[in-house]
């Protein structure tokens, strides 16, 4: 896997907010078809990182490159371009809209007048959502009048829709049942031997240690390391995430 | 309403919210036609009131985007009068020195020159309050006392009138009509598009498999909707022109006059203008990206933002159509007085958010339909032109018009609380 090119790679990324340094100085990569876990405290720099990458956030300094070429990501349009689907913790469902346009939001399908055609929209969302979470019916109501898991699945489906080669997933089961968190592991599981890379952010040490190849551990800003998850312990991880200490005797890239 | 009610609504696929809206409407026109022994139900009165309604109603359909985007719009009033002197100038005073009094195209240059100013001005605003991020209700504070001190600088306070004949028609009147036979083909123009419309949707839902209304309620709504447009072109062409304008009219076309000689108005121009922007401005945000993301914008700005949605560039397209929409309402308000002194549109502004809120556009954002911000705008200027025909003097009227403002605000909100929408 180390001679292959890296879907991405952030370099060096650092950002600051007021003086705080959110992001210092922090480098990671992703490899196709590798889940790479990103651990770390509230207020640790792993939502803020990623936001670069999926250009909600536009960084101080670093470089981002994707297949090995120096990417430009100053909004989420840009993100798009590059094939980087984002599943936001806060979801960034427009809640009085109906699962449809939610999906399409910003990339509607058009009539050949130019027209939003939404019934077209409201038959892909059907065939994706069939696969996604079959037991989904309300497809003319707004996105309020869904339950967390089903609002949860608009938003997996809007990222998965449109053919992600990076997806990021901030937090993706935190509203989640065991039966709909089960399902997104299955579904991390597929896109996984699709060859698509994906950035896992959680607070869920099993769930890392389960479904990561990789985890990168933050700790104020800074990363404290990135280790392989078959060659660290629980406890390794937690001793990164609280004392920011690497562990002994184990490869840790930083 | 019992379930059975509930349920034909239902199959139709009528919003509780708009049958509500008409309600209120029809108990306002029986109440001031009881009182006024029938005069308030006349065509002539229904003429009057569609006249009245069109210019704040034209506004209206533009205030429910900005108030859906979260903004709000102070400064329509003000720089309809602005954009309104200004006009007038240009037709009583420039281009006649340049073209020649009364030359064909003063109206159009003026009518061209009205929508234009107003998409400038409305863009400005759009783009302070967009990429400086100042707070719309500032800016458009602001905008509403520059304008109305600009107003005064354009002719250094003096009202502009006559003027040009043929922008006069623009404001309605016994000239300014679609004539009888013309009311009559426009309504008949008017149903077949409302029935083509309705088979198309039907045709393409059910292409996609989608389950559609019953073909028995699908009629029923087609039947509702010809009947109204039909039955609007009826009572317009019911209304009989006066004597004395008939023997204008007559004279100035070089016929004479003939006891015995008469017509009926038929359907205002500026009414047709009203229609025309309700059809457009609903194709705009039920069919059009732009629509999209403004609802988008009004539901949750950061999901829009990180849906790739410009927002800032969607503010200042937002208020350069509110804008636009305010010259097209200038136009009409002017063309309807016939002079524009310093006060035109004094007020304007309350009653264009008054017709959105009552229209059922909600303040914090993100839902509001454009027939109800037109429904808004007829029930407000019903209960002013019923008062005052009734004898109720102005400070009541405001009174009155103030307390239903509220009241219709509060009755929307327990709506929502108890659908959950």
């Amino acid at each position: 896997m180390d001679k292959q090119t890296p879907l991405v790679e952030m370099r060096d990324m650092h950002i600051a907010f007021g003086g705080i340094k959110a992001v210092d100085h922090v480098s990671v990569n992703l490899y196709p078809g590798e889940v790479v876990g990103l651990l770390g405290h509230n207020g640790a720099g792993k939502s803020t990182l990623i936001k670069i990458l999926s250009g909600a956030y536009a960084a101080d300094g670093g470089e981002i490159f994707v297949n090995g070429e120096k990417a430009t990501i100053n909004n989420p349009r840009d993100a798009r371009r590059y094939n980087i689907e984002t599943i936001y913790q806060t979801l960034a469902l427009a809640d009085n809209l109906d699962a449809a346009s939610n999906l399409f939001l910003g990339r509607e399908l058009t009539t050949p007048m130019g027209m939003v055609d939404d019934d077209a929209m409201e038959a892909e969302c059907r065939k994706i959502m069939g696969r996604l979470n079959p037991n989904f019916q309300k497809f003319s109501e707004p996105v309020s009048a869904l339950s967390g898991g089903q609002r949860q699945s608009v938003a997996i489906a809007r990222a998965v829709y449109f053919n992600a080669k990076i997806l990021i997933m901030d937090e993706p089961t935190a509203a989640l049942g065991p039966h709909e968190t089960q399902m997104v592991s299955e579904l991390i599981q597929q896109l996984k031997s699709e060859g698509i890379g994906i950035f896992l952010i959680s607070h869920d040490i099993h769930d890392v240690m389960e479904l990561c190849d990789r985890a990168s551990v933050m700790k104020n800003g800074q990363l404290v390391g990135t280790v392989d998850v078959n060659d660290v312990t629980d406890d390794d991880l937690l001793s990164m995430i609280i004392l920011g200490k690497r562990p002994e005797n184990v490869n840790v890239d930083a | 309403m019992d379930n059975s009610a509930k349920n034909l609504f239902a199959k139709l696929g009528l919003d509780v919210r708009l049958l509500g809206m008409i309600a209120a409407l029809v108990i306002i026109w029986i109440v001031f036609g009881i009182f006024t022994d029938g005069r308030f139900l006349s065509p002539r009165n229904f003429f009057n009131v569609s006249v009245q309604t069109a210019s704040v109603a034209v506004m209206a359909t533009g205030m429910v985007f900005v108030i859906v985007t979260r903004n709000i719009d102070l400064s329509v009033g003000s720089m309809l009068g602005f954009i309104g002197m200004t006009v007038a100038a240009l037709q009583v005073q420039w281009l006649p020195q340049v073209l020649g009094l009364g030359h064909w195209s003063i109206w159009i240059i003026a009518a061209f020159f009205a929508i234009f100013m107003g998409a400038v001005l409305g863009a400005f605003q759009g783009w302070i309050i967009g990429y400086l991020t100042v707070p719309a209700f500032i800016v458009t504070l602001g905008g509403f006392l520059v304008y109305r001190g600009a107003m005064w600088w354009v002719t250094q306070g003096q009202t502009q009138a006559p003027l040009d004949p043929n922008f006069r028609l623009l404001g309605g009147g016994a000239e300014g009509t679609l004539g009888e036979t013309v009311s009559w083909i426009f309504g008949l123009v008017a149903s077949v598009a409302a029935v083509v419309l309705m088979l198309l949707s039907r045709r393409n839902k059910s292409s996609h498999g989608f389950t559609v209304k019953p073909v028995w309620a699908e009629g029923i709504l087609m039947g509702i909707a010809v009947g109204l447009i039909m039955c609007f072109v009826w009572i317009m062409n019911s209304y009989p022109v006066p004597k004395g304008a008939i023997k204008r009219i007559t004279k100035s076309q070089g016929v004479e006059y003939v006891e015995g000689m008469g017509w009926d108005h038929g359907v205002a121009i500026p009414v047709v203008i009203l229609l025309i922007v309700a059809l457009v401005m609903t194709i705009i945000a039920r069919r059009s990206r732009f629509g999209r993301y403004v609802y988008a914008t009004g539901g949750n700005p950061e999901a829009a933002e990180l849906s790739g949605i410009n927002t800032r560039l969607l503010t200042v397209k937002v208020f350069a159509l509110m804008g636009a929409l305010t010259g097209i309402a200038s136009i009409i308000a002017s063309a309807r007085l016939n002079a524009v002194d310093v006060g035109l549109g004094t007020l304007d502004e309350l009653r264009v958010i008054a017709a959105a809120v009552i229209g059922g556009t909600a303040l914090s954002g993100g839902a509001g339909t454009i027939y109800g911000a037109v429904i808004g705008a007829l029930i407000m200027q019903s209960l002013q032109s019923g008062m005052a025909s009734v004898g109720v003097d102005a400070p009541l009227q405001n009174i009155v018009v103030g307390i239903v403002l509220v009241f219709a605000v509060w009755v929307d909100i327990v709506y929502r609380r108890r659908t959950g929408a």
